[in-house]
């Protein structure tokens, strides 16, 4: 019986590597704050993912609780803000961005759903400041 | 010499295919391609002046306002109202069939591909809330309001271009008419603190 030829293996392999490396976004960030996303019906999917900052809003993961406390807190990038601190987090982002794709920059807050409003209210009066007026309320799809 | 020309011995890639296969196994775990999901909006611009109050001047009837407290009980307009019937309000509102006092001015617009329709251009919804207000009651009445637009918009879709059964299946220039029909208007409200004074923002 002759040997099936699987010289061209790889080559099938790597392109396949190839496409999970373009999607790939290595920029996940470790949470340190629960979030349990609101649902919602009327959901838009992100459009632009690479033009999106993230900011999480909820209380300190379990594991964290003894040292911080459950007090809502802030978290950009790995670690906790102030809400002060929104505005040189959200011109950094910007500014990282290509500058035809600064238009398109949104902050999608991932916040917990028990958070209270004073909070997101607070990050949003500093976005507005900040300029960075597209907003995204991240949440999950509610089954129906 | 020159005819001993030695054959070079092939290089074996057998373990190629097992090398890029712990690579794609890698990236297969770590990519997350949950692309993430969420209800957008524009913020208005801040003031210039820190003093400066932007408010702007609101004919009473065209504003509907939803008030929400730290426990997160609903208030729409000067009434109680519960979550599941702000949708029916805000249609209603939105809408302004039978030309209401109460409710927003109808404006006679005449619209590309539509033609001439009531609109109820000055109209908005505005969502004030507490400061100790759960973020999660905040989010389900945006997204109330957001079905709200959708099932107006759907129903002017089936009437208007009747192939289509929702707005989401007209093509670019029937959904911008449709727009103008019902312009999304929620307002971003500026922030009050209820507990400084026992002012009611008018």
């Amino acid at each position: 019986m002759p040997e099936m030829n699987t010289s061209s293996l790889p080559d099938l392999i790597f392109t396949i590597l190839f496409f999970f490396m373009m999607v790939t976004t290595m920029r996940e960030v470790t949470l340190r704050v629960k979030i349990e996303r609101p649902a919602g019906h009327r959901l838009e999917k992100l459009a632009r993912k690479s033009c999106t900052s993230f900011i999480y809003i909820g209380p300190p993961t379990e594991a964290l609780k003894g040292q911080f406390g459950t007090g809502t807190r802030i978290q950009l990038n790995d670690k906790y803000a102030e809400a002060s601190e929104v505005m040189s987090y959200v011109r950094n982002e910007r500014s990282s961005l290509a500058e035809e794709d600064q238009p398109f920059f949104t902050v999608s807050l991932k916040a917990h759903h028990e958070s209270p409003m004073g909070v997101i209210t607070d990050v949003k009066q500093v976005l507005r400041k900040a300029n960075a007026l597209k907003i995204v309320y991240s949440a999950n799809k509610a089954d129906k | 010499m020159a005819k001993k020309k030695r054959k070079m011995p092939g290089l074996n890639t057998s373990s190629t295919a097992d090398i890029s296969f712990m690579l794609l196994i890698f990236f297969l775990v770590t990519t997350s391609m949950d692309t993430d999901q969420g209800i957008g909006r524009t913020l208005p611009r801040a003031p210039e002046d820190e003093d400066q109050n932007n408010t702007q001047d609101v004919n009473r009837r065209n504003l509907l306002d939803i008030r929400i407290n730290s426990n997160g009980m609903l208030m729409v307009g000067e009434d109680y109202a519960r979550i599941e019937d702000v949708k029916e309000i805000a249609k209603r509102f939105i809408k302004n069939e039978d030309n209401d006092p109460n409710l927003p001015e109808l404006f006679t617009k005449d619209i590309d591909l539509i033609g001439k329709h009531d609109v109820t251009e000055k109209h908005v919804i505005s969502v004030q809330t507490d400061r100790g207000t759960p973020y999660g009651i905040y989010f389900q009445v945006q997204d109330t309001l957001v079905a709200a637009y959708t099932e107006l918009r759907d129903e002017l879709a089936r009437e208007k271009f009747p192939p289509a059964k929702k707005f989401a299946q007209c093509t670019e220039e029937q959904q911008d008419a449709i727009r103008k029909v019902y312009p999304q208007k929620i307002s971003e409200a500026e922030p009050y603190d209820y507990t400084k004074d026992g002012k009611v923002a008018k």
